[in-house]
Parts: C-alpha cells; sequence; structure tokens
C-alpha cells in the first residue's frame, strides 16, 4: 500500500489528536476485548470442567429424564457467545462506526 | 474439510475405521457400482455453476474483480461464503461419525471447533478489511519492507495452498470413488478441471458463488436430514436420548464426558492449531476483502458464525440419532456384524442415514452435496495461491508494483492453471499414501507463521520486518520439524517404532515460539528502518480503526 502511505500523514495526525477518535479506540477495545474474555473464559471454564468434573455435566438434567445436563449445556456455549458476536457487530456497526464517521468529517 | 481431519488426527485409534478424506483407511475402500441419483444431481450443480462462471467472467473486468469480486458481495452473502469454507463434506460426515462413535466427546470437540469464530469477529474482521485489499500481506507489508515480507508471506501462504490441496484431491478421489463409484484418477481430474474453468474464467465472483451455493445446499440438506431422522423420535431429544442411551454399545457414558480427553495436550494443541489456524489460512483472510467495507465485513463472520454453530448442532443430533438408526440396523454393517466396521468405513454415518431416513434420491442429493463441497473449497484455495504468485511475488516484489492489471492477470491465470496441474499430479501420486499428516502441517504452518505475524503486524507497534520474518521461519520450521518427527509421520510414513514427538498437532509448541522470536528479534532490531517501522504504526492504528483509505468496492 505504498500509494496510500505518504499523502494522508497530517490527516492521520489530525485524528488523532481529536479527544473522539480516543474515546473510539478506548471503548471499541474495552468491548472487543471483554467479548473475547467472556467467549474464552466460558469454553475453557467449560473445558476445566469437563477435564476435572465431568460427572457435574453427567447429571440427568431432572430425576428419571434421560438428557444430561452437558447437552444444554454445550448448545448454550454456541448460542451464547454466537449472540456476543451479534453484540459487539451490533455495536461496531452503529455506534462505533457513526463515531468513525464523524472523526473522519472532522478531519477533512 | 479440516474438521474432519482434525478430528480423525486426533481420534486416530479411537475411531475404528479412520476416515473418508484423511485416506488411510481408504486404501480399503472398494469402488461403488455407479451412483446414477448422485451423478445426475451433481452434473445439475455443475451446470448451474458454469452458468453462474460464464455470468461472473462478463463481470470480472478488473484484477479487483478477479481477486476479491471488487469488493461487491453483501455480508450476508459473504457470511454463507465463509461458512461454507469451513463447513465442509468432511464436517458433516466426520463430526456425525464422530459423535456417532464417541456421543458426548464429539459434541465437547464440536464445540472446540466453533469458538474461535467470535474471536475472529472481535479482534480481526474489521483491521482484515480496513488495511488489506487482496491478501493477507497487504496487512503484514503495510509499514514493514514490501520485497521481503511479500515473499515470506507468499511462501508461508504457497505452502498452506499446497498442502491443504494436496489433502483435498486425495480425499476428493476418495470420497467420489466411494459415493460415486468412478475411478480415483478420473475423479481427480475432474475436480482439478472443473476448479480451473470456476477460478480462471470467474475469478472470486464464481469462486463465492459456487461456494455460497454449496453452504445453502449443505444447511439445507443437513437440516433437512436432521428433521427427517427426528421425526422418527417425535422430534423430542428425551427419546432420542432414551434409545440412544440403549441402542449404544457404551451405553449412558455417552451423555457425558468420557475417554477423548485422555490425552490433554494433544487435544489443546489441536484445538489450538484449528481455533487459530483458521485465522491463518489464505482463503479463509481472503474473503475479508470481497465485502466493499468494515460494517460488511463484520456482518459477514457474524452470519458465518450463525450458519456454522447452528450446523453444528445439526451435524451432533445426526451423530445420536445414527446411533439408532443406524447402529441397531445390520444391513449398514459389514458382514451384518452389528457394532463391527460400518459398510464404507467409519466415515459414512451420516451418508447412511441419509439413505436409511431419505431412500437412494436422498442418498444422491447428499452425495452430490459433498463432491460441490470439494470443489468449492479447492477452487478458493486455488485462487488464493494464485493471488499470492501474481499479486505478491509477481506484481509487488517483480515488478516493484508497476504492473500492468492486463500483465497481473495473465500472471494469476497461468498461476492457477500450474497450481491446478500441480493439485492434480500429486492427488494422483499421492493416491495410496497417508496423508494424514498433511493436515497437521497445513494447520501447524498456518496457525505457526501466517497467524502469528498477522496478528502482530495489526496490534503490535515494536514489530519489525526482521522480527517477522525470523518469527514466522521459526514457527514454520518447528511446525515442520514437530510434524516430520510425530506419529503421523515418523511411524505411519517413515515406519520407525516409536515417534520422537509425541503429539499429531504442533501447535501448541510452535505458535509461542513463533510469538516469542518475533518479540524477542524486534526488541533488539535497533536499525533506522525498524525505527521507522515503529513510527508508521500510529498511521496504520488511525487507518485501522476509521477505515480511512480502507480500498473501496468497484463501481459495478
Amino acid at each position: 500500500m505504498i500509494d496510500i502511505h505518504s499523502t494522508d500523514t497530517q490527516r492521520c495526525e489530525r485524528i488523532r489528536s481529536n479527544p473522539k477518535f480516543l474515546q473510539l479506540v478506548s471503548s471499541r477495545s474495552r468491548l472487543a476485548w471483554s467479548l473475547s474474555a467472556a467467549v474464552l473464559g466460558t469454553y475453557y471454564a467449560f473445558m476445566l470442567v469437563v477435564a476435572f468434573a465431568p460427572q457435574w455435566l453427567h447429571a440427568p438434567i431432572a430425576e428419571h429424564r434421560m438428557l444430561t445436563l452437558g447437552m444444554p449445556v454445550g448448545a448454550a456455549i454456541i448460542i451464547f457467545s454466537w449472540l456476543l458476536t451479534g453484540w459487539y457487530v451490533y455495536s461496531a456497526n452503529t455506534r462505533f462506526d457513526a463515531l468513525g464517521a464523524a472523526i473522519l468529517e472532522e478531519s477533512k | 474439510m479440516t474438521l474432519l481431519r482434525k478430528l480423525l488426527l486426533a481420534a486416530a485409534g479411537l475411531l475404528p475405521a479412520s476416515v473418508v478424506l484423511a485416506a488411510p483407511a481408504l486404501g480399503a475402500v472398494e469402488k461403488q457400482p455407479l451412483n446414477l441419483h448422485a451423478i445426475g444431481m451433481f452434473f445439475v450443480f455443475v451446470l448451474g455453476t458454469l452458468a453462474i462462471t460464464w455470468w461472473a467472467a462478463r463481470q470480472t473486468k478488473s484484477t479487483s474483480d478477479f481477486y476479491t469480486a471488487g469488493g461487491g458481495i453483501t455480508g450476508f452473502q459473504n457470511g454463507l461464503a465463509i461458512a461454507g469454507d469451513y463447513m465442509s463434506a468432511a464436517t458433516l460426515l466426520g463430526l456425525s461419525s464422530l459423535v456417532f462413535a464417541k456421543g458426548y466427546d464429539g459434541f465437547i470437540y464440536t464445540i472446540g471447533f466453533f469458538v474461535g469464530w467470535p474471536i475472529i469477529t472481535f479482534l480481526m474482521a474489521e483491521r482484515l478489511r480496513n488495511l488489506g485489499r487482496y491478501t493477507f500481506a497487504d496487512i503484514v507489508s503495510y509499514r514493514l519492507d514490501q520485497n521481503k515480507v511479500r515473499i515470506f508471506a507468499a511462501f508461508g501462504s504457497l505452502t498452506v495452498v499446497c498442502c491443504y490441496l494436496i489433502v483435498q484431491m486425495v480425499g476428493a478421489g476418495q470420497l467420489i470413488k466411494l459415493l460415486f463409484g468412478l475411478d480415483y484418477p478420473v475423479a481427480v481430474v475432474i475436480v482439478g478441471a472443473l476448479m480451473l474453468v470456476y477460478v480462471i474464467f470467474g475469478g472470486m465472483i464464481a469462486t463465492t458463488w459456487v461456494q455460497i451455493i454449496k453452504a445453502v445446499l449443505l444447511l439445507a440438506g443437513g437440516t433437512t436430514l436432521a428433521l427427517m431422522a427426528m421425526s422418527q423420535f417425535g422430534f423430542s431429544y428425551e427419546t432420542l436420548a432414551d434409545k440412544a442411551v440403549q441402542a449404544h454399545a457404551s451405553g449412558w457414558n455417552i451423555m457425558g464426558p468420557g475417554s477423548m480427553l485422555a490425552d490433554p495436550i494433544n487435544t489443546a494443541s489441536m484445538s489450538l492449531g484449528l481455533v487459530f489456524g483458521i485465522a491463518g489460512l489464505p482463503h479463509i483472510l481472503m474473503r475479508f476483502f470481497t465485502v466493499p467495507n468494515a460494517k460488511e465485513a463484520r456482518k459477514s463472520v457474524f452470519y458465518a458464525t450463525g450458519f456454522i454453530g447452528f450446523f453444528f448442532l445439526v451435524v451432533c443430533t445426526l451423530g445420536f440419532a445414527a446411533m439408532v438408526i443406524i447402529g441397531t440396523d445390520p444391513q449398514y454393517y459389514v458382514n451384518g456384524e452389528i457394532g463391527g466396521t460400518l459398510m464404507g468405513g467409519g466415515n459414512m454415518v451420516a451418508m447412511h442415514l441419509a439413505k436409511a431416513v431419505g431412500g437412494n434420491l436422498f442418498f444422491g442429493f447428499l452425495s452430490a452435496v459433498a463432491f460441490a463441497t470439494i470443489l468449492a473449497v479447492v477452487s478458493g484455495l486455488a485462487l488464493a495461491g494464485a493471488s499470492a504468485i501474481s499479486h505478491d511475488l509477481y506484481a509487488t516484489v517483480f515488478k516493484k508494483g508497476k504492473a500492468s492489471e492486463k500483465q497481473e492477470m495473465r500472471v494469476t491465470r497461468m498461476a492457477t492453471v500450474g497450481l491446478g496441474i500441480i493439485a492434480i499430479l500429486l492427488g494422483i501420486l499421492f493416491e495410496k499414501m497417508n496423508v494424514a499428516f498433511l493436515v497437521g502441517l497445513t494447520f501447524g504452518i498456518a496457525a505457526s507463521t501466517n497467524f502469528p505475524v498477522l496478528i502482530m503486524a495489526m496490534y503490535w507497534k515494536g514489530l519489525t520486518t526482521k522480527g517477522a520474518i525470523i518469527g514466522g521461519f521459526a514457527g514454520l520450521i518447528c511446525a515442520l520439524v514437530l510434524v516430520i518427527l510425530s506419529p503421523a509421520v515418523w511411524v505411519t510414513v517413515l515406519g520407525h517404532a516409536h515417534a520422537i514427538f509425541p503429539y499429531d498437532h504442533p501447535a501448541l509448541f510452535s505458535m509461542p515460539l513463533a510469538f516469542l522470536v518475533i518479540v524477542v528479534v524486534s526488541k533488539l532490531d535497533r536499525s533506522v528502518r525498524a525505527d521507522k517501522e515503529r513510527d508508521a504504526y500510529a498511521d496504520q492504528f488511525v487507518r485501522a480503526q476509521t477505515g480511512l483509505g480502507a480500498a473501496s468496492a468497484s463501481a459495478h
């Protein structure tokens, strides 16, 4: 991308000094990293249970039932992490993009 | 494909007859009688995709159209295409077979294969789109030495693409022999020839649409199969669980975690390689450049994640349903011995289920979808490989960015033909070889070479050219050496008694090594060039965050 390196340096400088940019960066990275931590945290907590307390997942969901707790828990992990994906995409596509567009506009 | 092979490797020895695609057990696979339903339906698919290719060829005017469909794919379409790249015939066949054999353990694996996607959404999708244009080398070379980094990145991409192409071609030949009753070389040549037509004439537009159609067929086929199977249990998971426990040899054990996690290090290494390997596969990364902007890039991973999650749940349902429907029916076992070897090998569970609940016609449909799947993945791979050659090596390094679009397109097409011929020849050459090690190698290299360099280029100010290249090569060599010393090569291919490196997957060791070397070498790099590279991060960061200067969609 050699072509665009030189042209916009001053504009980048203006964007960096815009307080809105700092706000964008910090709110975006806070959300992205906390959601990543939530997904990985859930997954590794699940794996720890699998490794050290498998009987929890092997317990029937209610007395005299054949389905075990592990089934809904597993499905819930998949659905939960997908919903978090939706949360991030929604925030980014509305709030962050609007902020980003405003910053770009102001830097012209 | 990926999933299946990973699974198979992990489950080596656990699954009775390894796999359709990983090939070891396939040597024994009998050629089946011609399956006319399947061939007929596949023929319809080919005609449809060729029509699309013809249409796409008329849309493909510039290099940007060719490499990335001019950035004109919507988030939803791209989501389907990404999901299509990830959900393969092998996912359907391999995961359902794993659940069939192991119950809940198969489900645990499935979850592991899923969790990488949300992470890609949160941390990679928008930066990829904002900083890249045609290949992931665009991002890595953004502030580093263009020549060196592109040569390195093209090398990494091509290694991954070639290994993976061989695996796909061998899998295709075996699967088609099994499902369609065609000869192995015929099958390989058909796959190679169709791939060439799609890519050379239709570029990314055709490749994407082939992938979308296949993803829709696979989702529809899998869901229909699951609904038909569940209707036998009154659509009640409780009834299904009850009958599956009665039918399965392991009984109640299938309902909870069991034996498959006996080797946690191999499991951890495999899941690490899978999750981060995906984020280093050139044909997956390329998908992020086919959408018009970061907004659509994010949407596409959201849709892809939803489709993949849904499909995985469907596939697990199939595995449990098959325990009852297939597992108790002697006609699906060799010599009618229930619990013995399944007809056609351990991976045919979903196919048998299709026959059992949907008859020959539905079986034919699912076989055709499996074939279409391989074709779609192979096309994406060839396109990614060709763009590394033409865009990174030819246009940027060799011509110093002065190649005309025409020249670049011609080189891409020649490179595609070259890759196609290589893929066909190697596919035929490797027919009788155990190619399972290539799976470990593909994902090991993707996770330890492309991924660390890419993520550091996007997130770490301190990265320098030296650090990226030395670190990337350290990961590459480490992954390569560990795979050679692993049981899959050292014992199975080379015939030694014991493997020097006991695990099939190198990522747990080679990936951290790559990161470590990248950091240490970059920190020690005191050159003037390195200082400039660190300074340039500030502007790159602004662009990554705001999309300033990002490549835009072409006019049509």
